[in-house]
């Protein structure tokens, strides 16, 4: 039953971790254009080298 | 580029500091504008890229970027980079454009008001999924001080959580509370607020049954129906209001020599203004001086130019096509026919916005009976057994158990799905009761020009003429503005025809263009000017020397997909009726080569709107479709209303839908998936209600569980969901 003193903080952490980078996320744009970045990755343009 | 770009810098020598360039460019970048253009047919990474590296190449462009999601393009550039020119590129690569008023600010609002719902989402559904996996644990069997202790920890979790998910429905309860009506959200906040409380007061006694994982998963479900409505509107007004206007507010009046540019408000009855080839009339008035040719299709449907001279009459919202003119101004502002117009606008959508949808009919009634029902429940215990706690437990759980989850993601999720599929078909909806009402239409009206038809003139025949006769044509053609002209020169053009040398090339304002060649005089204009009688159809004539005058004609070529769309509707069994302001001749024609059985030519504006009314009042729900300010009031006095993207502003303002595209053809599918759409609705209240039907008895008896509550929110919302996906 200890175990529990360890895994509740430890998921409740994870939980969060995630819930950050979802706040994150959602402040830089990220879900802006869902559709143009599923189909961005299609594109061959920056294949060789990042977009400077 | 050839030429080295401007320096802003004050002298020769100051391009040597480097500082000072500096400062200007930063300067100049702050002044950078923002141009966002629509992007009707962009659908795949291909167009991406096209688009992006197009506009890219274009000097002064600093950077381009297409969101597929809305099906635009937003452009960082320097001031001299105007969108006239964007668009010009992008139709050469073969994508038509459209600009946006980038209207940063109501953009930016809508954009504010979307992330703040999808971040009390994201917060609600974190909390949702710990304190499932919390009370897991309780439901199988977790005991004393376990269960307490997890109870505890859903509480931390919850509580807050509730506090800051639960505000957009505290929020709209309240105003509807201060107004004292009973919306769907103060049950919702009833049921977040009592379930949360209860729960709170049974952990501290030690209780057995905590209902935290039901709230927060009750706010999840709802915010998410809340999210999907919003977005799916917010998306569309804002494309829909951000189509640039057409009209001009200004005008250039003539004051003692001098002309100067002013707001329309400014003018007074009297004033001289002056109207350049291609503008706009700003104002009712008479022409003082000048002649041209106007072109009235937007104000009454007639594809025929008509010619202005001195003391003709003209209305605002007429095109000038040839010459400069000077009008004395008999009417502006308020007094104008195009305000008169927005007027019969005003007074018919006032009528239409009386329509109800299904969801504040379900909501109407929703509200009322679950409070009674909780409240009864309360009574009925409190009386049986005389025992507080029980009574607040039950009636809280019955508050839960009906809970509107599903009832709130019905609608949403079908509209969302529905919506998506139109606009991927080229049609934006604008408002949210749309796509209902598109659903019982059973009559489509269709205006002629520019809605079944392009509005631009197509020459007729042309090519039957001699060869040497087309080459001078294609030289006359090409020297003059005049939409009949440029058709000619274009069709020619693609024809590979060679325009013949002329010399003493010159236009006569209102009249024509002429020229001579080899000697001769050659003339091509207006069938008065050439001494020819003008017939019924659009045409501009030809002479050569002291021949007869030849006849060009013209017809106006149907929109692509016309005849699918109209054909489509006709087997669904809808009534189609063509109304047009056009002559009798050119609607004839187009109504039997659309196959269109009921038509009418030289309809008044105020006729149009009487027409739509009447069919009303018999009974009909009414499509229209119209581009033109002489269809605005039928627009906005029909059931529903669809008009092409290349309408005036006012008569997209005044239609619930706007077809993105150039092509028709999408029409009856469109009505098609309303009706589905409404059926899903529909099968979808009665899924949320078989599920209330078999777990509020439940609740009421006093046997419902935080499990059961759990299982029949999530099941009945997800079964919801999957139903709304199933629209094709």
């Amino acid at each position: 039953m200890e175990t529990l003193l360890y895994l509740i903080p430890v998921s409740l952490f994870l939980g969060g971790v995630g819930l950050v980078a979802f706040l994150w996320s959602l402040k830089h744009r990220q879900y802006e254009d869902l559709e143009g970045d599923a189909n961005r990755i299609l594109s061959d343009d920056w294949d060789k080298h990042p977009k400077p | 580029m050839s030429l080295a770009a401007p320096s802003l810098s004050a002298c020769p020598a100051c391009v040597a500091a480097p500082s000072a360039e500096d400062i200007a460019s930063r300067a100049a970048e702050q002044k950078d504008a923002g141009i966002v253009l629509s992007l009707p047919t962009a659908h795949c990474a291909v167009c991406i890229s096209d688009v992006e590296r197009t506009l890219s190449a274009v000097p002064g462009v600093r950077s381009a970027r297409v969101n597929l999601t809305l099906k635009r393009v937003s452009v960082a550039a320097e001031p001299r980079v105007t969108p006239g020119m964007l668009i010009e590129r992008l139709d050469g690569i073969g994508y038509p454009a459209h600009e946006l008023d980038p209207g940063l600010l109501s953009v930016t609002e809508t954009d504010k008001r979307s992330r703040d719902l999808l971040m009390r989402l994201g917060v609600a559904g974190f909390a949702m999924m710990n304190i499932m996996l919390l009370s897991i644990a309780v439901w199988s069997g977790a005991e004393a001080t376990t269960r307490d202790m997890f109870h505890w920890i859903s509480a931390l979790i919850a509580l807050p959580t509730i506090a800051f998910s639960g505000q957009p429905f505290f929020a709209s309860a309240w105003t509807s509370l201060k107004a004292r009506r009973l919306g769907m959200d103060v049950p919702i906040s009833l049921a977040l607020i009592l379930a949360s409380a209860i729960s709170l007061f049974e952990t501290i006694e030690g209780g057995h049954h905590a209902y935290f994982d039901a709230a927060v998963s009750l706010c999840f479900f709802l915010l998410a129906g809340r999210y999907l409505d919003y977005r799916s509107r917010a998306v569309a007004r804002s494309a829909a209001e951000e189509l640039a206007a057409l009209e001009v507010p200004r005008a250039v009046r003539i004051e003692e020599d001098e002309e100067k540019t002013v707001t329309i408000a400014e003018l007074a009855v009297g004033d001289l203004v002056r109207v350049r080839p291609g503008a706009r009339m700003p104002v009712d008035g008479v022409v003082t001086e000048g002649a041209s040719e106007i072109d009235r299709s937007l104000l009454t449907g007639e594809t025929l130019p008509v010619y202005a001279g001195q003391g003709s009459v003209v209305s605002a919202g007429e095109v000038n096509l040839t010459g400069p003119l000077t009008v004395r101004v008999t009417a502006a502002g308020k007094d104008s026919s195009l305000h008169r117009m927005a007027d019969l606008v005003a007074v018919a959508e006032n009528a239409r916005t009386k329509y109800t949808s299904l969801a504040d009919r379900m909501a109407r009634l929703y509200s009322p009976s679950v409070h009674i029902l909780a409240f009864s429940s309360f009574a009925v215990w409190m009386y049986l057994t005389g025992d507080l706690r029980l009574a607040v437990n039950i009636a809280a759980a019955v508050l839960i158990i009906t809970c509107p989850c599903a009832l709130g993601l019905a609608v949403p999720a079908v509209v969302t799905a529905a919506s998506g599929k139109l606009f991927r078909k080229g049609f934006l909806i604008k408002d949210g009761t749309a796509l209902e009402r598109l659903a019982e239409v059973d009559t489509v009206v269709f205006d002629k020009t520019g809605t079944l038809t392009m509005g631009e003139p197509e020459p007729l025949g042309l090519m039957r003429h001699a060869p040497a006769d087309l080459e001078l044509i294609a030289a006359l053609a090409g020297a003059s503005a005049h939409p009949l002209s440029r058709a000619l020169a274009m069709k020619l053009a693609a024809e590979g025809v060679r325009p013949a040398r002329l010399q003493d090339l010159r236009e006569v304002p209102g009249s024509g263009v002429e020229g001579t060649w080899n000697g001769a005089k050659v003339r091509l204009g207006r069938a008065e000017w050439l001494g020819a009688a003008p017939g019924a159809r659009t045409a501009t004539w030809f002479a050569r020397g002291a021949a007869a005058p030849v006849e060009l004609p013209f017809a106006d070529s149907p929109r692509p997909g016309a005849d699918v769309a109209v054909r489509g509707l006709l087997s669904a069994g809808k009534r189609v009726i063509l109304l047009s302001g056009d002559a009798e001749a050119p609607v004839a024609a187009l109504a039997g080569t659309l196959g269109i059985p009921e038509w009418s030519a030289g309809v008044r504006p105020e006729d149009k709107a009487a027409r739509v009314a009447a069919l009303t009042g018999e009974g009909h729900r009414v499509l229209m479709v119209g581009d033109g300010l002489n269809d605005t009031a039928a627009l906005a006095g029909a059931h529903v209303s669809i008009s092409p993207a290349t309408a005036l502003d006012a008569a997209r303002t005044a239609s619930d839908i706007v077809l993105l595209g150039q092509d028709l053809a999408p029409l009856s599918d469109a009505l098609r998936i309303a009706v589905a759409a409404r059926r899903r609705i529909k099968e979808n209240f009665a899924l949320s209600l078989a599920y209330n039907v078999v777990a509020v008895p439940v609740a009421l008896i006093g046997l419902a569980t935080p499990l059961l509550a759990a299982l029949a929110m999530s099941t009945s919302s997800i079964t919801v969901s999957l139903n709304a996906l199933r629209l094709k």
